[in-house]
Formats: structure tokens, sequence, C-alpha cells
């Protein structure tokens, strides 16, 4: 018996403990836990999120998640040049409507509401690629027909923009180029850029020097293209289209192309700041206000106390002694729950907060389940002792299958999710875990600890719950 | 048992709501948010609320089509028009920004591309959910295997979570359509896939009565099995949804704006999850079970 009591004790004890823990960090000043704050989701604490779409088209499958990473290494670079406090730089892989895998790249600035500083500096991304001309022959001919269709269009009077939309669906290759293919050479295989006065013109050019896979793609695309054009793009734009005389095997390329002396010097210093490694696109910016925030917060932290208050009064009225110990129990898988957004850390957003709101509800199910078989042993005339023992054993299977089946759903939710599904899931799916701790492990030792037993009518009012005849 | 007695009263009931909700599916308009169109969502708050027709016009004169200008509580505007690029933001700005102080609420851009894969994964969720769901029952109902196999309750669940997902979708569609403030979103997405894990949820606790008195080897017909589990769950059942609902009404009462209608819906599930639980699923069991039997002989 007092074997149970001590492991209960310690159980409370931890429980207050957690809560004390968790309530002192957060306090303005604190010291202990103060490395473990909560982490907010953008629509908390206000900021902007950018989203980019990376078109990795040209990268061979395997290669794509070393490119996105070398992606997302450009871009925190640039970002930490910025100043900004504590980016939080993200790839996503999904799939499209169509199927297709799609790369995307997010950008979280948490506290700023100024994207334009933001969008500017990584909007300007110094892309480089190599192409090498299209051969005369079919396709060529069916990329010039589409541009064609879709320039009459374009250049209508008053076209509206879905019938501009409709035209580029109706000529799918009409955006592609139609003189040059992309090559596999791109600024990823990039060493070094440097300015250079060239030796006859006396202008200043670019000398590229490229890392050993680019050395080999270089010496590849000019053996091919002996006598042929090789075309240099800049952020999607030619900026010059030497003819290749001799195939070039030490990886060294010059690009010219009228620059004046700051122009060539500004590239240099782009290139360098980290050439993108595939062409990406904005395709969601989002803010929040500071203030929209804390207002979402401050009502959600609002919501839960009470919420969780209710149900503990009427867990008590319904199940007396027992539903003080639902209560204590829910009072500690709260406290388990924060200190492990904390410690994780998980990114508490408004639909996270409301998932964990809902997983308060859906811990006291458990407890509800073994309650009530609790109650019906009782009924049978069974002593409170065996009444609890075959509760628990009783309302197990039903408690497990029902979990599990939630843990599913969670699951599903996270791989489906964007980032705010995500959040509510790993709530969602955290709490089912916890709450079969709470419900059955704590609940458990604190009502065996209680040591009591017997069928009387006593025990039968503050055991038996319900409505007593 | 009463509820297995007059089952088919509860059948016509979810007949009628059922089909009055795809009703609603079909005949409404589907008020998606821009997270599944595309286009920019634009939240202003002002110091001194100036006309809405006054913004309206200013921003006709950008020229970008529709654009929807509508109020949000006393100080501020929410302007609703096609996907904008970073130069284009900073002219809705600057245009919409009359009078002194305004402020940037929130503002949501989304391109066309990704709303087209959020409503593809969003199908694919639900679908993987009613399959991993039907699976999982199979599997674990596989001891039970009379009068009705494992796989009927499998099926059975999914039927009860479709009529779950189909009630609660129906009803917000028709909200939407009335009210352009609910938005087909994420969220409601979200809401949808809880409810299919909370009706599951419950329509288990009552399946595994029937499965253990199954075991019990009491020599009753199904029927009476069946009833006698209802009725053994029937508190568990309500005390649950009631504790759940608490907790959700508070959400949907003090929770703030972005997840009340989450709230909302996520509220109506629960209710229609329960009801299904009791007074859908398990009577289908005995319904499912008399069939066999007809056909048997």
């Amino acid at each position: 018996m007092w074997k149970k009591r001590i492991i209960a004790l310690i159980l409370l004890l931890a429980g207050v403990g957690l809560g004390f823990t968790v309530y002192a960090s957060e306090k303005p000043g604190a010291k202990f836990m103060a490395k473990f704050p909560f982490r907010f989701g953008l629509d908390i604490q206000g900021g902007t999120q950018l989203t980019y779409q990376a078109d990795t088209k040209a990268v061979a499958a395997k290669d794509v998640p070393e490119t996105m990473a070398a992606l997302r290494d450009v871009i925190e670079r640039r970002i930490n040049a910025l100043g900004v406090s504590e980016p939080n730089v993200q790839t996503e892989a999904t799939r499209s409507a169509t199927g297709d895998s799609v790369q995307r790249l997010i950008i979280e600035f948490p506290g700023l509401t100024d994207v334009r500083a933001a969008t500017e500096q990584i909007g300007q991304t110094p892309l480089l690629q190599f192409k090498t001309e299209r051969p005369e022959g079919a396709d060529k001919d069916a990329i010039k027909k589409d541009r064609d269709a879709v320039k009459e269009v374009f250049t209508k009077e008053g076209v509206t923009d879905a019938e501009k939309q409709a035209a580029l669906t109706a000529h799918p290759r009409a955006l592609e180029d139609a003189d040059f293919i992309e090559t596999r050479l791109t600024g990823a295989q990039l060493k070094k850029a440097e300015v250079v006065i060239g030796s006859q013109t006396n202008e200043p050019t670019i000398s590229l020097a490229f890392n050993d896979e680019g050395q080999k793609l270089f010496a590849e695309i000019t053996k091919a293209n002996v006598e042929k054009r090789v075309a240099i793009y800049l952020d999607g734009q030619p900026i010059s289209t030497p003819v290749v005389r001799e195939a070039i095997t030490d990886g060294n390329a010059i690009i010219s192309g009228n620059f004046t002396m700051q122009e060539a010097r500004d590239l240099k210093g782009r290139l360098n700041s980290g050439a993108i490694p595939v062409p990406i696109t904005l395709v969601s910016t989002q803010t929040i206000g500071a203030t929209l925030g804390q207002d979402a917060l401050k009502s959600g932290m609002h919501a839960g106390l009470i919420g969780i208050l209710l149900v503990a009064f009427f867990l008590i009225m319904w199940y007396r002694v027992p539903g003080i110990i639902a209560s204590l129990a829910m009072g500690i898988y709260v406290a388990l729950m924060l200190t492990v957004f904390k410690l994780i850390p998980v990114t508490l957003t408004a639909a996270g907060i409301a998932g964990f709101l809902l997983s308060v509800g859906m811990a006291v199910d458990a407890n509800i389940l073994i309650f009530e078989r609790m109650k019906e042993e009782m009924k049978k005339g069974k002593d409170l002792g065996d009444a609890m023992h075959d509760g628990f054993t009783r309302a197990w299977t039903s408690i497990r299958d029902s979990n599990i089946s939630s843990l599913i759903s969670a699951s599903i939710l996270f791989w489906f999710g964007t980032s705010v599904v995500k959040g509510f899931a790993l709530t969602l799916g955290l709490g089912v875990l916890l709450s079969l701790f709470t419900a059955i492990t704590v609940s458990r030792s604190f009502l065996y600890a209680l040591g009591a037993s017997g069928k009387s009518k006593l025990v039968h009012f503050l055991f038996g719950g319900g409505f007593t005849k | 048992m009463y509820i297995i007695k007059h089952r088919v009263f509860f059948y016509i009931l979810s007949g009628i709501l059922l089909i009055a909700s795809m009703g609603s599916l079909i005949f409404n308009k589907w008020n998606y948010s821009i997270e599944f169109t595309g286009g920019a969502l634009l939240e202003l708050s002002y110091q001194e609320k100036p006309q809405i027709e006054d913004i309206k016009t200013a921003l006709g004169k950008l020229g970008w089509g529709t654009v929807q200008v509508q109020a949000a509580g006393e100080k501020s505007v929410l302007i609703r028009t096609k996907d904008l690029t970073e130069k284009e933001r900073q002219e809705l700005i600057t245009v919409a920004s009359i009078g002194e102080k305004t402020e940037i609420v929130r503002f949501s851009s989304y391109g066309p591309s990704i709303g087209a894969e959020l409503r593809s994964n969003s199908i694919w969720a639900i679908i993987s959910v009613l399959i991993g769901i039907m699976l999982y029952v199979a599997y674990a109902f596989r001891q039970v295997s009379k009068p009705v196999s494992s796989w009927m309750y499998g099926f059975i669940t999914v039927i009860a979570l479709a009529h779950d997902v189909i009630i609660p979708a129906g009803i917000y569609i028709w909200l939407s359509a009335h009210n352009i403030g609910v938005q087909i979103d994420v969220l409601f997405v979200t809401a949808l896939l809880t409810v299919l894990g909370f009706s599951v949820h419950d329509t288990i606790v009552v399946f595994d009565r029937t499965r253990e008195n199954l075991r019990s080897g009491l020599k009753e017909d199904f029927e009476t099995t069946v009833g006698k589990s209802v009725s053994q769950t029937f508190t568990r059942s309500i005390n649950t949804s009631l504790t759940v609902l608490i907790v959700i009404g508070a959400l949907y009462l003090f929770g703030g704006e972005s997840t009340k209608y989450f709230a909302f819906t996520l509220g109506i599930g629960v209710i229609i999850g329960t009801y299904s639980s009791i007074f859908i699923g398990s009577p289908l069991l005995v319904t499912m079970a008399n069939f066999i039997e007809k056909r048997k002989r």
C-alpha cells in the first residue's frame, strides 16, 4: 500500500513541479529553463512568411535534396547579411495536383512585417545558367508556334488575365526558350567569380572558375559545341552568347557583355554571394501584424483555461472522487504537454493551440471509459477494489483501439500537412500518446493510493458517480 | 433495446440529414479561401475608417479585375484580389491606405498552383484516413467473424464516418455560401479530418463492447447483444462528447476569430459523430447481420 502511495506522491509532485517550472520559465527575467521558450508560429508572434517554388526540372531526381539544401544555404547566408533576427528557412517537398514532386523553400521572418527589404534581397537571384543551341527541328518549331500564338493573344487590345491564362494553358510550350536548351551547368558548380579587364578589348569581363564537377561539365559542353554558341544566362536573361572556338578543359569561363566597371563589380559580388542553383519564384507571401497574433494567443489561452476548468467541474460533479483524480491527471497532462512543447520544440500556431485544447477534451475520454466501467462493476455487486481493477483492464481494449485510430488520422494529417496543419496534427498526436500515460498510469496510481475499498453506501456515493438512486 | 428496435426511424432521420447536406454540397457555390484558389487578402486597420465605396473606387483604378472590399470589425477592412507580386502588393497598400496611420493587420498572397495542390492533397488525405481506419478496424476486430465478418465492422465504420463528414460539411458549405467570412480553408479540411478521427474513436468504443459481449459467449441473439452494448456504453459516449464539447464551446466563444469556425465545424462533427456511433453504426451491424442471415436461407 505504502509503495503505491509513494509512487502516486512522486507522480503528483512531478506534475506540480513540471507545471511550476513551465510557469516560472515564462515569467519575465526567468533564468531557469529560459533556454527553452515556447516557439510560436507567425500567426501568433506576427511576422512574414515567404514561399518560393524551386524549378528543379533540370536537376536529376537523386540530386534534388542536395540542390535544395544548397539553395537553403544560399538564402540563409543572404538573410543573415540583412541582420534579421533568427529567420527560419526550410525546404518542403510536396506533390502537386498532377502528381509531380514540387520543391519549395519557406522563409519565415518572425516579428518582421515590412517585407520589402527581404523580398528585394532574396528576389535578386543571381541564377547563372549555361545553355546550348537548340537544333533546328520539330521541337524548335513547336515552341515557336506556341510562342507566336500566345504573343498574338497578349498583344490584343483589352485582353483580360483570364484570357491570357487560357492562352498559356492552350500553348504549354510558349514559355520555353526556342533557341537554347538548359544544361546541367549552373551557378551551383561555381567556385569563384572575378572581374578581369579583357586584354584586347580593354573592357571589364567576369572570369568564372568552376569546381571539379563544373569543370567537367563545361569541358563536355564546349567540346560538343565547337563553332556553335553557348549562351550564358543570368536571372533568365542572356548576358553573353559567345561562339565556342575550341573545347575548354581547365574550367575557366569568361562572361563579357559590355559591362561598366561598376556593373561588373556588382555582378561579381552577386555571383560570389551565392549563385542560386535553381530558378525560384515567389508563390506566396503572408504577413501577420503583431497585434492580431497577440489577440489570438490571449484568446486561445483564455479559452483553454475556461474549457479546462469547466471540464474539471463537470468531472467532479459527475464522478466525485474519481472525478477529482481525473482532474488531477488532466492537470498533469497539461503540464506535461506544455513541457514537451518547450523541449521538442513544437511550433505553436492558433490551430496548434486548438488541437491541444481538443486533445485535453479527448484525454479525459480514457478516464471516462474506465470510470463508467468501474461503476458498472460496482453495480454488479463487486467490492470497490475489484471494480477498480476490472474497470482498468476491461476498458483497455477500447482505449487502445480508439486511440490508435486517432493516431492514424493524426499521422495522415501530418503527412498531408502544410505547416499550419502539421502543427495541429503534431499536437494532436502527441496529445494522444501522453494522454494514454496520464489517463491510465497516473489515474490508476492515484486511485489505488487512496486505498479505498468496500461496498458501503458511502463508497457508492463517492465512487459510483452519476445520479444515485 | 429501444435504439436498435426503432432503427428505421434513425435511418430515415439520417437519410434526411444526408440528403439535405448533399443538396447543400451540390447546389451551393463553394466559397473557397485564397489558399485554395490563389489570390491575395489584405486586412488594413484604419485610425478612422473611410467609406468602403471610396476604397473600392480607388482600387478600381488599378485595373485588377474583381476586387472585393468588405468591413471587418470596427476599424478594419478586408480586401481580396488576385494574387499579387511584391510590386503590386505595395501599390495595393499605397492605394488602400486612405487617411493617417493605417496599419497592415495581415496580408497573404497565394499563387494558383498552391491552391490546386492543396485541393488534391485534401481529397487524398480524407480518402487515406478512410482507408487507413477501415483497414485498422478490420484488423482490430479480426477475431470476431460471427455473425458479421470483421470486414463488415470496418465497412460500417467507414459508412458512419462518411455520414459524419458529409453532414458538417453540408452545414458549413451552406454557411459559407451565405456569409463571406466563412470560407473553405485549410482549417476546414483539418476540422473534417479531426471529426473523422473522433467519430471513429466513438464507433470503436461501442463496437468494442459488442466484441467483448460476443466473446463472453452468452447465447443471446445478435440484436440483443448489440443493443446491450449500446446501452452499456451510452453514458460514456455522452460524457465524452460533453467534455469535448465543453472545450470546443470555450474555443468557439472565447478562442478568437481565426479558430471560431474551426471550432464550430468540430462541434457539429462531434455531435453528429456521437449520434452516428450510437444510432447508426450499431443498428447497421444488426441490419447487416439480418441481411446476411436472410441470404443464407
